[in-house]
């Protein structure tokens, strides 16, 4: 508790309403439960809304939620009490983790409450089982504030600009004079339609306004903080209790991502994601995740290979072909995204046109492959070696482009990264025998890619295996999962090792790396041409798995996941640098728009503000890698490094 | 100007059986019409402390980083035991001269055992397949430079400090640890720019005995400063440079005596100097 002292003069803990300790922690926990009973009744006597909520004794869609949040956020109260046998839930001692698991109920209870209220056209279509979990939940935030949370002392934001006011009654006076006609006078004739149809804008600044203003009331009434708390000891497991630990996780790990990937409708995905974000928040406050971390360092090996155990079951926990479909399109978006992680995240090389990698190594497998679109059509090698082609191919181009382009420094290597990315396209586009050489099939790309056959295994059938049933994109997400684990083994070894540190002192200050012996040159091609390659091996696998490659899946920017705009923005919104970061944001970034169709239209947009958000307000991306780490909570670190005599002088520093 | 070359030449060489390490002659850096270092001559033998003094924008950094590869001087030559030095700074570093920066450049973002890791970059050798592969090999090298960075943090005063990012370290630190990392290539020469600036007098105190305790490990120094005081502790010769010339060097008398220093560093007119200054413009 010691490292806390150098928090004290900007955090207290406090409860935020003055309720008995006893009431609060009541509140809290019997909220909770009633989330969770609530989840036994009905929420609304009608069938029409998504998921049928209308079953007494039968949980379904948004009530399983309801339930989860619900019982953690009893669980958290009850650990933060103390309870013997759910300490290991808050090992940190902080409430604020109640508070979180609360607020995701909440979400989650409200936004089912307020989507069936909308939808089915007002409150009456709620059934006591709806009003149960909506007066539950607020019970159990009310109850979570008045613990004793971790606060911020002072408020942290200055008042809002009274121009923003201005703006909001301007935008009000406007909405209604433009809704009128009158205020179209004052819009000279040849752009008024722009001002009839458009009026949302009108709308939504002042939205936008209000809602930041109300946020920040809320934040400096909350005053919400994080202090980091050390984790006390554990209590020291045999080494098979731990491992047993770490593949129970993984297992509850893969229930929440299968439940993810096979959710039906939009809200109930919105309602998972609403639980989940909070329930990360929660568990990250109580201690529970820093513990798990403790616990996968000491058991390094145990733990990738539960985590890939868990993607490997995933297909057989499937019944439907469609949703091992999106895992397998995940993991190829995921794995690409790591490829280019060690470009941009390690390297700081920032590469704009990663997908045409993708594209050199799909289609060089594609050509051998034996489809008989290719102009090679009697040339039919086997996968492995289709694969390496494709690599290499890949290596060549990463050779030839990296070359001229990583001599120079800043943004020249993005400009023409970018303008690689379009003269691939454009070139598998043209060289269809009529505008260039015969070679691509132009726009039709090259379909009706076999089935890989290995060992005899055909890829293209379904395999049962006793009980287990293997479909076909099963088969190809264990082969796409083996390439995965191979470009996760290369990131892994390379990053921590003489070249990897060459590429980090490369990032952080080239003239600096240089005079310490490192040919910036040699080393930054290195990075651009392992790339390349791992780009151009995952390309190759994707070519078959999915069957075809045609031109217009290597766009700069596109609706569907692998381009390289998307790329980046999964480096980025993961973590750059870190393993885990770009699988998660790649699997976030395919998912969202997979589930939420009506997002669609307005994806590009909802990008850029959700990567405006998280820059704003977690620069390091979701997945914080061990640098970050050290940046932003450096007092945890002698607990694992050296003896804790090192403390007091850190005080200091 | 030819009282300069006397001057230089009646330099009292303390031990003339020294080899050099260090041979820079008549180097010239012209930027332009500009000229930063005029016609330099310097030798720096082994075991010796030589110190560059000179007021703000004498063309100390500019000459250091002639040295260092930074910059392909515009005329004459720069020899690190006898081999003329190629004109790129990772191959100066491999020949074995290692600098520091005057303001700090540090990978901040890494941990000081990582950057002193990174410091031993030309020493070791091991590429982008034996670290996939990791074969026993890798894993021995890895071992060794891990065991070396920790010896040389450890040697610098910052053995507690290994795991730490070096942004987060505090600026005294963060120069032992530039200096942690310039040693880690093992250099033959090693080129402190302003390795106190902005120090207190004990850690100035403790920046002298570090630099002292490395002349003991056989490696030679060269040593940018404003601080007299430590440049006379601490160096055997001290050339001056003003205005891109190196006006006098010797030893600690010899340079304080010099009245050219004098009215250098008090900025009065130096009838001398300043006409060759201007015939060199």
């Amino acid at each position: 508790m010691t490292e806390t002292t150098t928090h004290e003069g900007i955090h207290e803990t406090s409860p935020v309403l003055p309720l008995p300790a006893h009431l609060a922690l009541g509140a809290a926990v019997g909220g909770g439960v009633l989330a969770a009973a609530s989840a036994a009744m009905s929420w609304t006597w009608t069938p029409d809304f998504p998921g049928d909520l209308t079953y007494y004794g039968s949980p379904a869609g948004l009530q399983w939620l309801a339930l989860a949040g619900g019982v953690l956020t009893a669980l958290l109260a009850l650990a933060h009490r103390g309870l013997k046998g759910l300490r290991w839930l808050n090992p940190s001692g902080s409430a604020n983790g109640v508070l979180f698991a609360a607020l995701g109920t909440l979400a989650v209870c409200w936004y089912a409450a307020g989507s069936i209220a909308v939808e089915l056209d007002g409150l009456v279509n709620l059934d006591p089982g709806g009003w149960l979990a909506a007066v539950g939940s607020l019970l159990a935030v009310l109850g979570a504030l008045g613990l004793p949370l971790d606060r911020r002392r002072a408020v942290r934001h200055a008042e809002l600009h009274w121009g923003l006011y201005a703006v909001l009654v301007v935008s009000a006076v406007l909405r209604q004079g433009l809704g009128q006609g009158w205020a179209l006078h004052a819009v000279p004739p040849g752009i008024r339609p722009l001002f009839t149809g458009n009026l949302w804008f009108f709308v939504a600044l002042p939205a936008a306004i209000a809602a930041l203003r109300l946020w920040r009331l809320l934040d400096g009434w909350l005053r919400i903080g994080r202090i980091e708390r050390p984790l006390p000891a554990a209590r020291p497991l045999p080494g098979w209790a731990e491992i047993l630990v770490v593949t129970a996780v993984f297992a509850v790990g893969l229930g929440v991502v299968e439940f993810g990937i096979s959710t039906e409708y939009g809200e109930l995905f919105i309602g998972f994601l609403l639980l989940t974000g909070f329930g990360t928040a929660a568990l990250l406050a109580s201690g529970a995740v820093g513990r798990l971390r403790e616990l996968t360092s000491r058991h390094r090996a145990v733990t990738t290979g539960a985590a890939f155990a868990a993607a490997g079951a995933f297909p057989f926990t499937q019944s439907s072909e469609t949703y091992v479909l999106i895992g397998t399109n995940i993991l190829i978006f995921a794995t690409v995204a790591l490829g280019l992680n060690v470009v941009v995240g390690l390297a700081g090389l920032l590469d704009l046109g990663y997908v045409a990698f993708l594209g050199v190594g799909a289609y060089a497998a594609a050509l051998v492959s034996g489809s008989k679109f290719s102009v090679f059509r009697d040339l039919h090698l086997p996968f492995p070696v289709a694969v390496l082609i494709g690599a290499l191919a890949a290596l060549v181009f990463g050779v030839v482009i990296g070359a001229p382009t990583l001599r120079l420094r800043g943004d020249y290597l993005a400009i023409v990264t970018l303008g690689f990315g379009e003269i691939f396209r454009i070139a598998m586009n043209n060289l269809d025998g009529r505008s260039g050489p015969s070679l691509t099939n132009g726009p039709n790309g090259i379909a009706a890619i076999p089935d890989v056959s290995l060992f005899g295994f055909d890829f293209g059938e379904a395999h049962d295996f006793g009980a287990l049933h293997l479909g076909k994109n099963g088969n190809y997400l264990l082969l796409m999962l083996v390439a995965t684990a191979v470009v996760v083994t290369v990131f892994a070894r390379v990053a921590n090792s003489r070249i990897g540190r060459a590429w980090v002192a490369i990032r952080e200050d080239e003239t600096a790396a240089e005079a310490m012996g490192i040919n910036g040159f040699r080393v930054k091609l290195i990075a651009f041409a392992l790339g390349a390659t791992l780009a151009g091996l995952a390309g190759a696998v994707q070519a078959h798995v999915s069957g075809a490659v045609s031109p217009d899946q290597y766009l700069f920017t596109g609706p569907t996941p692998p381009n390289s705009a998307f790329l980046l923005a999964a480096v980025i919104l993961g973590g750059m640098g870190t393993i885990s970061g770009p699988l998660v944001g790649a699997a976030l970034l395919f998912l969202i728009p997979a589930k939420l169709e009506f997002l669609q239209s307005y994806q590009l947009l909802a990008f850029g503000l959700a990567l405006i958000l998280l820059m704003r307000f977690r620069p390091e991306g979701l997945i914080a890698g061990r640098r970050q780490q050290l940046e932003f909570h450096e007092v945890q670190l002698p607990a694992q490094a050296a003896p804790a005599d090192d403390v007091p002088t850190k005080a200091g520093a | 100007m030819s009282t300069v070359s006397t001057e230089t030449e009646t330099v009292p060489t303390p031990e003339p059986l020294a080899a050099p390490v260090l041979e820079a002659a008549g180097v010239v850096m012209r930027f332009g019409g500009l000229t930063a270092v005029n016609d330099v001559d310097l030798t720096v033998r082994q075991g010796e402390i030589v110190g560059l003094i000179g007021p703000n924008g004498a063309g100390k950094t500019t000459f250091f980083n002639c040295l260092t590869g930074l910059y392909v001087p515009t005329e004459g030559t720069v020899k690190y035991k006898g081999r003329v030095l190629p004109p790129k700074p990772h191959l100066v570093t491999q020949a074995g001269i290692a600098r520091t920066f005057q303001n700090i450049r540090l990978f901040a973002n890494m941990t000081a055992l990582e950057n002193v890791l990174v410091g031993r970059h030309t020493r070791t050798k091991e590429g982008l397949f034996s670290a996939i592969l990791r074969g026993p090999g890798y894993r021995r090298a890895e071992a060794e430079g891990r065991e070396r960075a920790r010896e040389l943090l450890e040697f610098c005063g910052l053995g507690a400090k290994a795991d730490h990012l070096a942004r987060n370290l505090p600026y005294g630190e963060q120069r032992k640890l530039e200096i942690a990392r310039a040693l880690a290539s093992d250099p033959g020469l090693l080129l402190l720019d302003e390795p106190t600036a902005g120090m207190n007098p004990q850690e100035t105190r403790a920046a002298e005995e570090l630099v002292f305790a490395i002349r003991d490990l056989g490696t030679a120094v060269l040593v940018i400063e404003h601080d007299m005081k430590f440049i006379f502790n601490l160096c055997d010769r001290t050339a001056v440079l003003v205005q891109g010339r190196k006006i006098v060097e010797g030893d600690r008398e010899t340079v304080q005596n010099d009245e050219r220093v004098v009215t250098a560093y008090l900025g009065a007119p130096l009838e001398g100097t300043t006409a060759a200054q201007e015939d060199g413009q």
